[in-house]
């Protein structure tokens, strides 16, 4: 089969006075890993709960593998979900558990027995089925429930804050097992994330949300280097945005400027005074003010050892090239 | 903790259980007394014992009671449970607000007024209708009415702090409403419906004042039939029966706290 | 789900509802002791009328709020430090020290009220015990009394009043004690200006919990108290199973109610936030 496994037509819903998401279009391809990456209320949880079905959409169509999903109830759709906490059954093992939804579906006991297995394995949870819950880690329950939702092989595996339950060193590994597992199986992952870090690092695709619409569409590196508004630039990375016109904006990432005691031979130049360092060890990031005009934020590798290369106080030359910045009209 | 204050929560507490239980510790020991007199000690003895359950009388009303407190409590836990369930699960419906105030009343009714009032319902039913007779019947019906409130009550809190994702995700694997909630909502909520049947069968065995106004002239529970021996003066013989009530009711408290600990421990205490 | 709905609620209305239009449209009735039922259905104040006139009811409408009120007060000033000691206790002791409140409550109420009967009573073992101790050589009785009806309204009722209290104070957040008394407040201010309000939806639960039944209770003046002492549920009680006397006993009902309807409405307000607050 062909075309966008996810489509989404002008979907909108409200709570009350509350409108949480306002006419969004979306198309997702089989076998990405996408990702919706916005604020707290900016409607990619009620999105995500509209592909799962706990919430109706008010006006708008949602079309999953080509087949009109709206008005279908959850326990229908080909769409299996791992909640942000987890939501394991606590009356029921790790086996239980992940055989949930074969049951419901039928499956004979032999093949669930042998799918939850499988499954468990999968997660790197071999022999852990007769647990319970609140016998697991933090790690493993997180896994639980994504064996849970994997197990039933649906058609788009939703995840909601995957890593926000764990601590950060689980975290990194996590994140990669999550996209192994992904291209490995050759399904489609919709992730719902406030962490723009996470979003960039997995997503092979991602939409930036705000007030309920999409801002932006398009891979990591698109939305990074190319930002389409003053938010954009502004909630993913850091960025300088400098005014250039009336209504036009110049977004200057701070690790695009070149710092340099002398006029650097870049295109554009401006002088200033280093007014704050924040030392990171890697790198360190300087306020630097143009002026009495604005201050600008400007990381630089630490590759001498020795010395700190530049103090506060200091007046320094920031340079950056003719395409470093990305021009703004909103 | 400073020494004053645990000495005050010590005293305050052994004051406490002493004004809670040597009453009822007498009880027990009174049951063993060889003496008619309640109030005077005689010697130890078992006759009181034996007496009681020879007590035909005494012994048909406790299985009176029984058979209420039992088709009363289970009767009671379902209706409670839907009652409990609408009012946790459905925010909005035509007469929501009386719904929940008819919930909880009974249970702050003065129950003499409850009697009164489910009398004359049993009388004019049977002036209109010609029935049910006043007996097993119109006492189960008194009983389920006030003890649903307790289940539905202890249903709606457990459901209130209940996780709904728990059901979301249950949906979400395939499970029909239905099987939702047989599967994973009322697994969750059972030790809520056990202890609210345990109340509810308690509270049919204790009661007296509705049952006295419901229950005809045929009928007779185990509270009345107490009581009318109790209104004459002190009586052995109920010193016996309400060691046995004691025992009972200790035992179940016990056995109920120790199993709830257990499944509370091996889903964890979250 | 209409179903789920229809069920408690039709039950509620048959058994619950609409025997309380029946004491209202009795309580307008006139005795009629030859008939059977012995009523005569009407629209007459008569019984309202005696209700308000006779100095008998008065008494025992008078006496009922009073022995209520002061036995509830008895009740919190010995609930209160106990739900306090056991709210502070270990956490592992805590649920014993809780069922050992409860568990008085799961045996029979008549049964509790009836333990008292052998301790008051003339030659009973409280009396004995002070004419033995040579602390009272000439102790009264005091079964028969309203000291009676306090003591089993307090012993009855006494773990309503705890669990709730247990419950507010259990839930309170015990650094803001410490705060308290890290910005300069003594134990005891501290406990008035914190502990106190914050544990008072506990306290008001708890007396509502003790005071509106007690105000309509029968078994504890029937058994402990005297011919003195009239509460009013006794005399809904006498008057309809003695005098047979219905519509004047539905008349006493309906007062009862329209008495406990503030407090009855303010504890199904607090039950229903306190719920909706979980």
């Amino acid at each position: 089969m062909s075309g966008p496994i996810v489509k989404i037509d002008g979907v909108a819903k409200s709570f009350g006075a509350v409108q949480a998401v306002a006419g969004v279009d979306l198309e997702i391809a089989r076998g990405e890993l996408f990702a919706l990456l916005g604020g707290s209320g900016c409607g990619k949880t009620t999105l995500l709960r509209m592909l799962a079905g706990f919430e109706t959409p008010d006006s708008g169509r949602i079309v999953i593998d080509g087949q009109d999903m709206t008005g279908v109830p959850p326990h229908l759709r080909p769409v299996n979900m791992m909640f942000q906490s987890y939501a394991l059954f606590p009356h029921l093992d790790v086996a239980n558990n992940v055989g949930y939804g074969l049951k419901r579906e039928g499956v004979a006991k032999t093949e669930i027995a042998e799918r939850v297995a499988a499954a468990l394995a999968l997660v790197k949870l071999d022999g852990l089925g007769a647990r319970r819950p609140a016998q697991l880690s933090g790690g493993q329950r997180q896994r639980v429930a994504l064996a849970r939702a994997l197990v039933k092989r649906p058609k788009l595996l939703l995840l909601d804050e995957p890593l926000a339950a764990l601590d950060r060193k689980l975290r990194e590994g996590t994140r990669f097992e999550l996209v192994r597992l992904q291209e490995q199986l050759e399904l489609t992952f919709v992730m719902v994330t406030h962490d723009q870090e996470e979003a960039m690092g997995m997503a092979s695709r991602l939409a930036v949300m705000k007030d309920g619409r999409i801002v932006q569409t398009g891979t990591p590196h698109d939305v990074y280097e190319r930002p389409a508004t003053r938010f954009v630039a502004d909630f993913i990375g850091v960025a300088n945005i400098l005014q250039t016109a009336p209504r036009r904006w110049l977004a200057l990432r701070p690790e695009k400027i070149v710092l340099a005691a002398n006029r650097p031979a870049t295109a554009h130049a401006a002088t200033g005074k280093i007014v704050d360092i924040a030392y990171e060890g890697d790198r360190s990031l300087y306020r630097v003010a143009i002026g009495n005009g604005p201050v600008m934020l400007v990381a630089q590798m630490n590759t001498e050892r020795v010395r700190e290369s530049h103090r506060r106080g200091d007046a320094v030359w920031l340079g950056w090239s003719d395409d470093a910045g990305q021009p703004l009209e909103e | 903790m400073t020494i004053g204050r645990a000495r005050f929560a010590f005293t305050v507490l052994a004051f406490g259980y002493a004004f809670l239980y040597l009453p009822i510790a007498l009880v027990i020991v009174y049951s063993f007394n060889e003496s008619r007199l309640v109030t005077v000690w005689g010697g130890f003895s078992t006759k009181w014992w034996i007496a009681l359950f020879h007590n035909d009388a005494m012994l048909d009303a406790a299985w009176l009671s029984l058979r209420i407190a039992l088709v009363s409590a289970t009767l009671a836990t379902a209706l409670g449970l839907a009652a409990g369930y609408v009012l946790a699960r459905v925010p909005r419906f035509i007469g929501r607000t009386l719904f929940a105030s008819l919930v909880i009343a009974p249970m702050v009714m003065p129950e003499v007024v409850m009697g009164i009032s489910m009398l004359l319902l049993f009388v004019g039913s049977d002036q209109l209708l010609g029935g049910p007779e006043r007996g097993f019947l119109s006492i189960t019906a008194a009983h389920v009415t006030f003890s649903l409130a307790f289940v539905a009550i202890v249903v709606q809190a457990r459901l209130a702090d209940f996780d709904r994702t728990l059901e979301e995700a249950a949906m979400d694997l395939g499970a029909t409403p239905w099987t939702t909630f047989v599967t994973v909502t009322l697994p969750m909520i059972a030790p809520a419906l056990v202890s609210g049947w345990l109340l509810a069968f308690t509270l049919s065995l204790d009661d007296l004042i509705l049952t006295q106004f419901v229950a005809g002239a045929q009928s007779q529970t185990l509270p009345m039939r107490v009581y009318s021996s109790v209104r004459l003066g002190v009586d052995p013989q109920i010193n016996v029966l309400a060691t046995i009530v004691i025992a009972v009711a200790a035992s179940t408290l016990i056995a109920s706290t120790v199993l709830t600990r257990r499944i509370v421990d091996k889903r964890g205490a979250r | 789900m209409r179903l789920v709905i229809a069920l408690p609620y039709l039950w509620l209305v048959v058994f619950f509802l609409l025997p309380l239009g029946l004491v209202l449209g009795l309580s307008l009735a006139t005795n009629a002791p030859d008939l059977a039922p012995p009523v005569e259905l009407g629209l007459s104040f008569a019984s309202f009328k005696l209700l308000f006139t006779d100095d008998l009811y008065l008494a025992a409408w008078l006496s009922s709020l009073r022995i209520a009120a002061t036995s509830t007060l008895v009740c919190l000033l010995l609930g209160y430090p106990m739900a306090y000691a056991i709210a502070r206790a270990t956490p592992p002791r805590r649920p014993l020290l809780l069922m050992l409140v409860i568990l008085p409550f799961w045996t029979s109420f008549l049964i509790r009220v009836y333990a008292w009967m052998g301790l008051l009573a003339e030659n009973g073992i409280l009396n004995q015990f002070l004419r033995w101790s040579g602390l009272m050589s000439d102790p009264g009785t005091i079964l028969g009394t309203e000291w009676a009806i306090h003591l089993g309204i307090v012993y009855a009722y006494l773990p309503f009043m705890v669990l709730p209290l247990y419950t507010a104070l259990e839930k309170l957040d015990w650094s803001l004690l410490e705060a308290a008394s890290d910005l300069g407040a003594r134990p005891l201010p501290a406990f008035l200006t914190v502990t106190l309000p914050l544990s008072l939806p506990g306290i008001v639960a708890g007396c509502l919990l003790v005071f509106i039944p007690a105000v309509g209770e029968f078994v504890i003046p029937d058994l402990l108290g005297g011919t003195r002492t009239l509460m009013i549920g006794k005399v809904l009680w006498d008057e309809f199973f003695t005098n047979s006397d219905w519509p004047l006993a539905s008349a006493v009902a309906i007062c009862l109610l329209i008495l406990l309807v503030g407090p009855i409405l303010l504890f199904q307000r607090q039950q229903q936030r306190s719920l909706e607050r979980t």
